[in-house]
């Protein structure tokens, strides 16, 4: 698990990453820097990606492949992955996001 | 045809900086060459960025391959480096016309129209769009455009949008843009799926909440305000803005539109909507 979530922290900006179960919005596997409450961020993660995956098949979009939230001085990024856990990244506002996001797609499919 | 073709690309080869450019696209376009068509243009509007025809031809090529948001941009650049082209003016009308919005491009055509009284396809157009049907697709005229001159100074102001409709002029504002209250009330715009089924409440129900949501995480993350939340289908994507505290912006588009376009064009409905709702 921590190997897979290497493959999203070695990209330059990003401040973390976790794993998180999709439907209780537990921790599975975290490397974050110190200072952030991964146990809240993954619950509200989970929550915003339920929300997001139900209006988005109201919306005949199917199911999310990835979506990130944008903030003044950071970004959260979320891939949810085949096996029901989310793979979840924090960033810093001006990190790559193509980059962050075929990390995260990859370690997703690491752990399906 | 094939000859012009050939013809006008060793001219313009032979001269780069020319503005055989407009003659070939417009040559190519009329073929149905609508890429090689796009890419004329586009180089040739590299080189004259300020050429109101150019950004027309380039805008009439958009048409064609149906980036009205695009075309409906060129358009708009055309007309702040020449208030009076009337085929910026067509072009607009004819988008007004499709986002159902008869009174801009009755507006357009008329002042084509006094610019250019004789002109028989603008007369023939304003007809149409007063008997409720569409004007033909803006096309250039058979002879050889004529170039506007250029104009390096103080750009012109742009005329502004009808926002008695929150998202007047903008694609898809009546299928992929919606715009809701914080209780998820639709104040504008509508939302259909693929299939062509309104989806707007629906989806409005789901989405109320999310700006608390989306605040409560970002403040936990020590991120800030939140600005934006971009997320990507299966089938479309979708971006989530909030142009006030309480209201929050919806866009949809299909998966050809990538996240990063969509957000600059969610920026845009973002501003219109901001605009609206100060008027409220």
């Amino acid at each position: 698990m921590n190997h897979t979530l290497d493959l999203v922290t070695r990209v330059r900006g990003v401040r973390g990453a976790m794993l998180v179960s999709a439907d209780d919005g537990l921790v599975v596997a975290e490397q974050l820097m110190e200072g952030i409450k991964g146990s809240a961020v993954a619950a509200l993660a989970a929550s915003l990606a339920g929300r997001l995956r139900r209006a988005m098949e109201a919306a005949g979009l199917g199911a999310s492949v990835f979506w990130h939230l944008q903030a003044d001085q950071g970004t959260l990024l979320v891939v949810p992955a085949a096996s029901g856990m989310l793979v979840v990244a924090v960033a810093e506002p001006d990190v790559n996001i193509g980059l962050v996001r075929l990390e995260l797609l990859r370690a997703g499919e690491a752990i399906a | 045809m094939a000859e012009d073709v050939r013809a006008l690309s060793a001219q313009l080869a032979q001269d780069p900086q020319s503005l055989v450019f407009l003659r070939l696209s417009e040559a190519l376009r009329r073929k149905g060459q609508l890429d090689q068509a796009l890419r004329v243009a586009l180089n040739g509007l590299e080189r004259h960025p300020h050429l109101a025809d150019a950004h027309d031809l380039y805008a009439r090529v958009l048409t064609d391959k149906h980036d009205y948001e695009r075309a409906f941009d060129e358009w708009d650049m055309a007309l702040r480096i020449a208030p009076n082209h009337t085929g910026a003016l067509k072009g607009l009308a004819f988008l007004y016309f499709k986002v159902g919005d008869l009174q801009q491009a009755e507006s357009h055509l008329e002042l084509a129209q006094r610019i250019e009284p004789d002109d028989p396809s603008i007369q023939q157009a304003v007809a149409m769009v007063r008997g409720g049907a569409a004007p033909p697709p803006p096309s250039a005229s058979a002879s050889p455009p004529v170039p506007t001159p250029a104009v390096h100074t103080e750009v012109e102001a742009a005329p502004l949008l009808d926002e008695s409709r929150v998202f007047a002029g903008l694609e898809g504002a009546q299928e992929g843009l919606v715009l809701l209250d914080a209780a998820g009330r639709v104040l504008g715009g509508a939302l259909r799926n693929p299939a062509g089924a309104d989806v707007t409440d629906a989806v409005a129900a789901y989405l109320a909440g999310v700006s608390q949501e989306a605040a409560r995480t970002a403040k936990l993350l020590g991120l800030g305000a939140w600005t934006g939340l971009s997320a990507e289908g299966k089938h479309g994507n979708v971006h989530v803005s909030h142009p006030s505290k309480d209201a929050l912006l919806l866009v949809v588009r299909d998966r050809g539109v990538p996240l990063g376009r969509l957000a600059i064009l969610a920026q845009r409905a973002t501003a219109m909507a901001r605009r609206w709702l100060e008027k409220q």
